[in-house]
């Protein structure tokens, strides 16, 4: 394929996972958000745009478009503007290695990369950059604070969620997402199975990593006002959610693929049993994000190193000392 | 003019571009944030030479880690603006003319050496290969350096730490 119509086909697929993410991520992510909040808080939700406050979302959307694009007056402009394109840029490029299903033609996925999870550890590691941009630019203390407990928060839970990977890179022998979930063709080759430690280690650092309750200090509202979007309004505030629901569907995304065997399942289509794996992983963040409070800083580092990533190290000596047994 | 050799001067222009606003800037931030562009552009480059092992680590290490790691302590200082530092020193021209002569070298150092492909043809699969090559030949190089990275890791703490 000639190197212009390559160039055509990447730029036509930035702009579906654009859209998708946007519209199937962003705004129904939102609604879903706030209707199970409402359940949890026994409370009705949207209730009143479109059919049961289905439209809800859309209404916010446009609203946020027409909204006036302040920028505050110390705010270092050049950094304040380009922040708001790092954060949703890096969370769409983790959808680039993430296998939707399968058809007659092959594995539904943008690019099945050699290095799928190594992949998807470097761009979704590229979020801090934009955090921490934002909270600088802002010329504010309370993004500045958001921006700093961010860089401390994300780096963090980076190295257990890292190892999590390893661990299940080691199992498959494969860094590529397709052979990571071909390799889980029978429920008991399912590596929420065969790892239920390396999966929960995963679920924690990326409820962390998407800065999600009760990781959720880099935003703490009570403190910090919005954290690191606090000067953000209209667009590129809707940008920032965009960015971080984005980036909460791709870890759900990613651990479907990684422990729940992908698109694989019993006689409902592969695409089907995709979706419904990922929305039940996406309720289960809704679902802690409305039932635990926050944890301290103090609390989060400290559970991080001294919890997650001794016992991370020692699940991976552990497979690495099986797949020896095992394999030899 | 193939796609290969196309993308790979907007690939040099991006990095070089970027390197330049990061030794220019006068605020300490921006020059950071530039390096993100700069690592992003050598990325690219490794793509092009079929190393995508290379390719991720560079990403999230460089552009994930350590730009966030220079951010951070750049945050940590100066009450958090760091735009108090000064960027630059009477040194400046002597410095310009050192990294020209040193380019001037190294640009007529790699034009007069013929370079020779090395043997065999690269694995299809390159992490492996380099999973292979670290436990393997390199086992020396590769042990050694995670014990310097050790030493640093407990010294810093150490440093950090105050007596009790």
């Amino acid at each position: 394929m000639p190197w212009y119509l390559e160039l055509l086909r990447a730029i036509g697929g930035t702009i579906l996972i654009f859209s998708g993410v946007a519209v199937i991520a962003a705004m129904f992510g939102v609604l879903l958000e706030r209707k199970i909040s409402a359940w949890i808080q026994s409370r009705l939700g949207p209730k009143h745009v479109g059919p049961q406050g289905l439209l809800q979302t859309v209404a916010d959307t446009l609203k946020l478009l027409q909204k006036e694009n302040i920028v505050p007056r110390n705010a270092d402009g050049l950094i304040f503007a380009s922040a708001v394109l790092v954060v949703p840029l890096a969370a769409l490029l983790d959808y680039v290695v993430i296998p939707f299903g399968t058809t007659r033609w092959g594995p539904l996925i943008f690019r099945d990369l050699n290095i799928g999870i190594l992949f998807f550890a470097a761009t979704s590691s590229v979020v801090v950059v934009g955090i921490l941009m934002a909270g600088w630019g802002s010329n504010n203390k309370y993004a500045l604070l958001g921006g700093l407990r961010s860089a401390a928060q994300m780096v963090s839970y980076e190295i257990p969620m890292g190892l999590a990977l390893v661990t299940v890179a080691m199992l498959a022998g494969s860094l590529s997402t397709v052979t990571i979930v071909r390799a889980q063709a029978h429920w008991w080759q399912l590596y929420i199975v065969q790892q239920p430690l390396a999966f929960i280690i995963f679920l924690i650092a990326a409820t962390a990593e998407v800065n999600r309750v009760p990781f959720d200090l880099v935003e703490a509202e009570s403190e910090l006002v919005a954290g690191y979007f606090s000067e953000y309004t209209g667009m590129r505030f809707a940008l920032f959610q965009l960015g971080e629901y984005g980036e909460m569907f791709a870890m759900a995304a990613m651990a479907v693929t990684l422990f729940l065997g992908g698109w694989q399942g019993p006689l409902l289509p592969p695409v089907l049993w995709f979706v419904i794996k990922l929305y039940a992983l996406v309720f289960v963040f809704m679902w802690v994000r409305w039932t635990y409070p926050r944890f301290r800083i103090d609390q989060l580092l400290n559970f991080s190193w001294k919890v997650l990533i001794p016992v991370g190290l020692l699940n991976l000596v552990a497979t690495a000392f099986v797949i020896l047994l095992v394999h030899r | 003019m193939t796609g290969e050799v196309l993308a790979f001067y907007v690939l040099g222009a991006i990095t070089l571009a970027a390197g330049a606003v990061v030794v220019t800037s006068h605020n300490i931030v921006h020059s950071a944030v530039a390096l993100v562009p700069a690592f992003l552009g050598v990325t690219g480059l490794y793509v092009l030479l079929n190393a995508e092992f290379v390719a991720g680590v560079q990403v999230l290490i460089y552009a994930g880690a350590i730009t966030v790691l220079i951010l951070f302590v750049i945050m940590l200082t100066e009450g958090g603006t760091g735009l108090r530092l000064p960027q630059r020193n009477e040194q400046g021209p002597i410095g310009a003319a050192v990294a020209v002569v040193i380019a001037g070298l190294l640009t007529a150092g790699v034009t007069h050496t013929a370079w020779v492909a090395g043997p065999g043809a690269l694995p299809a699969y390159t992490p492996a290969a380099i999973g292979q090559s670290f436990l393997g030949p390199n086992l020396l190089a590769f042990e050694v350096s995670s014990i310097v990275l050790l030493v640093s890791l407990v010294g810093a703490i150490i440093i950090a730490r105050k007596e009790e």
